[in-house]
């Protein structure tokens, strides 16, 4: 017995509602963030993590209060991303209640954001969020919810985040983010081979055994889902449940 | 109505910490403060922190706490969590050597890069729910399970000169102290405020605690 893998349901937040798009497009309303994070926390979610995807950056106020009423009455982990850019964006997320931030957009226009970030918070607190893309033979990154090609290889940004201080990555399959089809295994396999912190795979899930894939394949140390759960498909009980009767080591 | 003081030093999730104090116990007021006074005071003291062990040390040190800290292990209920808790060893292996405040004897030591459990590398750092094997009887953990998870994160780990401090261990490649006690000292590794019921009951155990 030893350490658990994770369970962490992911809540795309815009204007203060949950959405989830497929492949970030077509997006479906799922509710109230608090709402919907207080029952994840009574299914005995592992980890909360919020993405604000708002548009605009007046409305960025709004997530601050939806983290700061989670922390109040929810006692697990907070992960908030979308929209981190500055020092100031952190401190206010972390004074809200959020227990680490990821950062993605800004890392890949200024990779010395998350050396500050490290520096000033513990690497603890900072997850670096990969958004790759298979091109030909290996992975790249993109931006902008997978629109824009940086010709970053994926393998080597893991690499050089993880070197910068990331105390976590959290890498997502643009190709198959909202398709239900699974993880990129090969993609997490390879990036989990290759850095020494945790990862958390993303980006496909769209049954529990896609779940158990993440691990036994993927090798990943946490696995993180949104519409399978906000939809009440599956409950995080059940997907826990069918993780531990496939011999993975599952907080219950 | 009993008060607990949860001492800001400038580091560390003071508002999960107090909010879950808050939460866990409904005859105590929570007072987050950087006031010798009003830490002195308290019936009960927190001594937090997440971050680097030697800017810890050093906010202690620049604002005069580290003597209230002192103070209050000798006197009330306190509660050292995470890096509060390893800075009331000697020393730390972090930040090419720290010294830390030497209310218990032992080091703070860093995991190593090369540990495995069966196959798998152990990643560092140690994040994630883990379970807590409890070594000792103690009031903190009444109405709490041998065994339960709670949720670390954390690189570096304390090493107690004497094993009778050590109330929990924990398993992460090697066997760890999770968590101290001594006297009216209790301090843990892991983040109770993070660690949803089991958590809670800790804190709640903490604030009925005398301290005996």
């Amino acid at each position: 017995m030893g350490l658990a893998k994770r369970i962490i349901p992911c809540l795309d937040v815009d204007n203060g509602r949950v959405v989830k798009g497929v492949q970030f497009v077509d997006i479906r309303d799922a509710g109230d963030p608090v709402e919907i994070a207080r029952r994840y926390d009574k299914e005995g979610a592992d980890e909360l993590t919020f993405l604000d995807i708002t548009a605009s950056s007046d409305n960025r106020e709004t997530m601050v209060h939806v983290v700061e009423e989670v922390a109040g009455e929810v006692f697990i982990p907070l992960t908030v991303g979308g929209g981190i850019r500055t020092v100031e964006d952190i401190r206010r997320m972390l004074n809200a209640g959020a227990d680490k931030v990821a950062i993605n957009t800004a890392a890949v226009f200024n990779p010395e954001f998350v050396k500050e970030a490290a520096e000033k918070f513990g690497s603890q607190c900072i997850v670096v969020a990969i958004d790759a893309k298979r091109v030909d033979d290996h992975w790249e990154i993109f931006t902008h919810g997978g629109r824009k090609p940086t010709g970053i290889d994926a393998i080597e940004w893991a690499q050089k985040m993880v070197d910068y201080g990331a105390g976590e990555l959290l890498v997502t399959s643009m190709d198959r983010d909202g398709t239900k089809i699974g993880f990129d295994n090969e993609l997490m396999s390879t990036i989990c081979a290759h850095v020494n912190v945790p990862v958390i795979a993303s980006g496909g899930v769209g049954n529990l055994d896609h779940l158990v894939e993440g691990i036994t394949i993927g090798h990943a140390d946490a696995v993180l889902a949104a519409s399978i759960f906000h939809f009440a498909e599956y409950s995080i009980e059940e997907a826990k449940q069918h993780m531990a009767n496939a011999g993975i080591e599952v907080r219950l | 109505m009993s008060t607990v003081a949860v001492i800001d030093y400038g580091m560390g999730n003071l508002h999960s910490v107090s909010k879950a104090l808050e939460h866990a116990g409904n005859k105590t007021t929570v007072v987050v403060s950087s006031d010798a006074d009003a830490i002195l005071k308290a019936d009960r003291v927190v001594l937090p922190g997440v971050g680097a062990i030697r800017d810890c040390i050093n906010e202690l040190k620049k604002t005069g706490l580290d003597q209230v800290v002192q103070e209050c292990c000798k006197t009330k209920p306190f509660l050292g969590v995470c890096v509060g808790m390893q800075a009331l060893m000697e020393s730390s292996e972090e930040n090419n050597g720290t010294t830390c405040l030497g209310i218990f004897q032992g080091q703070v030591k860093r995991f190593a890069n090369d540990m495995k459990s069966n196959n798998d590398i152990l990643k560092v750092p140690h994040m994630g729910w883990n379970q807590v094997h409890q070594e000792t009887e103690h009031a903190l953990w009444k109405n709490i399970k041998q065994d339960s998870r709670f949720y670390f994160v954390h690189s570096y780990y304390v090493e107690t000169t004497s094993r009778d401090n050590m109330t929990a261990s924990t398993d992460y490649g090697i066997g760890f102290t999770s968590a101290i006690a001594h006297e009216n000292i209790f301090a843990v590794q892991f983040h109770p405020e993070k660690s949803q019921h089991d958590g809670l009951q800790l804190y709640a155990n903490f604030l009925q605690w005398d301290g005996q």
